[in-house]
């Protein structure tokens, strides 16, 4: 149990300084897989063909293969990708992503992946006749999508969102081959001073039920305080 | 874009596959066994059964697949009675400890799957089914199995996916199945985007066939729902109006 202690004798501290890095790293994918998924949402109902082809190519491809290829692709090649980015705006040298980065970057497009079929659908459930309604008391587009679609929008994709956060929070544990000192990768280390794997690991499992637990508990209350002004059958 | 390097990655991924099949199909297997188990178990009428069921589930839905497998392979060596028990030869084998972990991983979300399948049979056929004086077992067997078999299909085929993705990180305790490989490839040749786009196109491969198949067993499970040919015209419909007859031939799919 000594190992488990604050301080240099133990793993405690460790081990709670990793989850917040777990925590950070997930809100990182799970915020880019939002932009990511709003952008491709809007682009797959923008209604021009090959925008539409190429989000569909996008979320097929990517909810059909396994996150550990993606986090591979970037792990070696994402240094490349980044110095062909930078050149295009002038910036030529040496640049080196850092573990964080990489992995916040390849969760977040997986995230993004299944946030765009969430987004999409929840676009779709604004009903025609609303936006319809707010075209004929002559609202701006820009005011339309604030005041119609947004606040309906995050309603109906909240439960959706909730599903994909947890997704996105247990991806995180693969970061730990970038190196990243999370959850994981700290139960590795711990494990392999100590000899002591069993206990490391279910230290890391109680950590992550906690993590998922808190967050579906979150989420229930967004959606009851979400859903506060709509009446329901029982 | 090296495609010579693509051509020559393609056939030594492709020898992954084998691997890849038997981790997805033993542990789908096993997995779905004790899925049912599970499911049935959160359904009785017991006061421990359903929470120890549910505790299940809750723990294995709400950490991550990774967690589970090194708990497996690495976390029981630490125990020395389990080193010496007649278990470690199942234990000590990386292939083994994938299986089990990709089972009960795939047995706790499954469980969740079937435990819906079940609820949704109409309490009617299982009160006639009593009626008709059927045993428990022959009532589970040719009433609530089948109907929540094809209630669940849909979910399931989605698990099937996950599974064939999650095999991927059996490759994390050194197995060389498909994303091993790919792995090994990427590292030896350092040209990340032309070993990923050949593995991605093999993983695209294989759920595109699991889609077309639980698709295919959809039709075949609900015949009753395949658009049928319209009803032939007798003198009896010479009554019936143009308008009100493709309305009887079109079938409605039943409300979720």
């Amino acid at each position: 149990m000594e190992m488990l202690s604050w301080g240099d004798a133990g793993w405690g501290d460790e081990l709670v300084r990793a989850a917040f890095t777990t925590l950070l790293v997930a809100l990182a994918a799970f915020g880019l897989g939002l932009v990511i998924g709003s952008g491709a949402a809007a682009l797959r109902l923008s209604g021009f063909a090959p925008f539409r082809w190429l989000v569909e190519g996008y979320t097929t491809f990517i909810r059909g293969i396994p996150e550990l290829l993606v986090l591979y692709l970037l792990f070696f090649g994402g240094n490349q990708a980044a110095m062909a980015v930078a050149s295009v705006f002038g910036h030529t040298g040496y640049i080196e992503l850092d573990a964080f980065t990489i992995g916040a970057i390849a969760i977040g497009i997986v995230s993004g992946a299944y946030s765009t079929e969430v987004i999409r659908g929840a676009i779709l459930a604004v009903p025609r006749g609303e936006i319809e309604a707010a075209k004929a008391c002559g609202m701006s587009s820009w005011l339309l999508f604030r005041r119609i679609m947004v606040p309906q929008v995050a309603r109906f994709a909240l439960p959706g969102l909730g599903n994909v956060w947890q997704l996105t929070l247990k991806d995180t544990a693969l970061i730990s081959i970038t190196g990243l000192v999370e959850i994981m990768r700290q139960a590795q280390i711990a494990s392999g001073s100590t000899q002591q794997p069993f206990t490391f690991y279910v230290c890391a499992a109680i950590l992550y039920l906690l993590l998922t637990s808190l967050s579906n508990f979150g989420f229930g209350r967004a959606e009851s305080w979400a859903n506060r002004g709509v009446r329901r059958a029982a | 874009m090296n495609f010579e390097l693509m051509a020559e990655a393609f056939p030594q991924l492709i020898e992954g596959i084998p691997l890849t099949l038997q981790l997805v199909f033993l542990s789908l297997a096993i997995g779905f066994v004790l899925a049912v188990v599970i499911a049935l178990a959160r359904l009785a009428k017991d006061p421990v059964l359903p929470r120890l069921a549910y505790g299940f589930v809750y723990v294995f839905r709400g950490t991550p697949l990774l967690v589970q497998i090194f708990l497996i392979y690495y976390g029981l060596g630490q125990f020395e009675a389990v080193r010496e028990s007649i278990l470690w030869i199942v234990l000590k084998e990386p292939f083994w400890c994938a299986i089990i972990a990709l089972a009960l991983n795939t047995g706790a979300y499954t469980s969740e799957i079937i435990r819906g399948g079940i609820q949704s049979v109409p309490w009617g056929q299982i009160e006639a089914g009593k009626a008709c004086g059927m045993s428990r077992v022959l009532l589970f067997r040719r009433i609530v199995f089948p109907v929540a078999i094809r209630q669940a299909l849909p979910a399931y085929g989605n698990e099937i996916i996950l599974m064939v993705k999650s095999t991927s990180l059996a490759s994390t305790i050194t197995i060389l199945e498909v994303t091993g490989i790919a792995k090994k490839l990427i590292s030896a040749t350092w040209q990340p985007i032309e070993i990923f786009l050949v593995a991605g196109a093999i993983y695209l491969t294989m759920n595109f066939i699991v889609t077309r198949g639980i698709a295919m067993s959809e039709r075949r499970l609900n015949p009753h729902l395949k658009d049928r040919p319209l009803p032939k015209r007798t003198a009896l419909d010479r009554g019936v109006t143009a308008a009100s007859a493709p309305a009887a031939a079109v079938p409605s799919k039943p409300a979720e």
